[in-house]
């Protein structure tokens, strides 16, 4: 079971690394569900949300792929990842409390909403506004990188570099809590 | 935004990048040895005696050290580069043992009245600056290279740059020193790339997160 799935896996990155998008958005969907079984558990009345750390793990999973060797195993590599990404929002989270207990104990009302930026929508506002609207066209409707070309009047590359270079703006917000 | 449109998005990116990590960091390790030697023959250069200092045990038991703390740094800081967890398989150990080692043999061979001016020498404060002065720029290097790996651990991973800039750095100054007794090298050389070593985790836990 386990060998099917390392196997499955590793096959469905190599053919994404070699520019399938169907066999990598099917590894990212496995994937997915893999770190949400790993974090659910692990975040349980810490206040975190398992589908943020799900969602960070997978866009470092992303911007991060060239550490994962081909002939090396890929489970450990994304549990690695999944791992890290979990500390790194336990100690976020650690930090975002002690802010708002300081703010409380200043009498201000700040929304905790405000000051919890973790969401990628959130994150998402911070990019330069031609990487935002070529991330937001390709994510939230769902339009194919041609179609979104055609839409902002760009080359094909040209989107693809905004996709990319919005995606690693993205993943090192992150980074940097 | 939901996750599958995060995964919808992510496959429109799926083409990886022709970035080769292994070659990225042997070019990086390539241009902090050619940094370290330029700023040495920059600075210091080898001792005017160095052919003949190449035939004591003392000098050369020097490089012995410095090049078995570089290359067991360069393992761990190497495995560092990938988030799996290989790096903690690896040892440090073999310098600090090959110093040990040098420190009981001049202890029994040198006299004891000998051993504070052997310990002392007559470079410990140029060693203490110009270790990290060599070592400085490839840390930066190796430190660059690093981001663009994903260590799971930043401040060990910047310690372990430290190290290895260390190592090379305390390898191109001991072609300078004239302090070749494993008791100068004991102390004042450990200070020094322990400086770097520092140095290089308090660089990793800001710079090294991803």
């Amino acid at each position: 079971m386990t060998f099917a799935k390392e196997e499955d896996l590793a096959r469905l990155m190599r053919a994404g690394i070699a520019g399938d998008e169907r066999a990598y958005g099917e590894f990212l969907k496995r994937a997915a569900i893999l770190v949400r079984g790993f974090a659910r558990r692990r975040v349980a009345q810490t206040g975190l949300d398992t589908e943020d750390i799900v969602q960070e793990t997978l866009l470092a999973i992303h911007v991060k792929r060239h550490t994962w060797r081909e002939d090396a195993p890929i489970l450990p590599w994304l549990y690695a990842i999944a791992r890290y990404k979990l500390s790194d929002g336990f100690r976020a989270s650690g930090r975002r409390m002690r802010v708002e207990m300081e703010v409380a104990e200043g009498f201000t009302t700040i929304e905790s909403e405000a000051l919890s930026g973790r969401d990628i929508a959130r994150a998402l506002e911070t990019l330069s506004p031609g990487q935002r609207a070529v991330v937001a066209a390709v994510s939230v409707e769902g339009r194919s990188i041609r179609e979104t070309a055609q839409l902002r009047g760009m080359s094909e590359g040209a989107v693809r570099v905004a996709l990319n270079r919005g995606l690693t703006a993205l993943a090192a917000r992150f980074g940097r809590h | 935004m939901q996750t599958n449109e995060l995964i919808r998005t992510l496959a429109a990116d799926a083409r990886r990048p022709a970035l080769s990590l292994a070659l990225l960091w042997w070019g990086a390790m390539g241009l902090a040895i050619i940094l370290a030697a330029l700023v040495f023959s920059a600075l210091l250069g080898p001792r005017p005696d160095i052919a003949a200092a190449a035939q004591t045990p003392r000098f050369l038991a020097k490089f012995v050290i410095t090049v078995a703390l570089a290359a067991s740094a360069l393992g761990v800081a190497r495995a560092l580069l990938r988030p799996e967890e290989s790096w903690r398989k690896l040892s440090l150990g073999s310098a600090p043992a090959l110093v040990f080692l040098a420190v009981v043999v001049e202890l029994l061979v040198a006299p004891a009245e000998t051993w504070a001016d052997r310990l002392v020498g007559t470079n410990g404060l140029a060693c203490l600056m110009f270790i990290p002065l060599i070592g400085l720029s490839p840390l930066a290097i190796l430190l660059l290279a690093l981001r663009q790996g994903a260590p799971t651990r930043p401040g060990v991973a910047g310690a372990a740059a430290g190290l290895l800039a260390g190592g090379i750095a305390a390898t191109f100054y001991a072609a300078h020193c004239t302090d070749d007794s494993p008791l100068f090298v004991a102390t004042w050389y450990t200070l020094a790339i322990g400086a770097l070593a520092l140095l290089g985790a308090a660089a990793g836990q800001r710079f090294l997160r991803w």
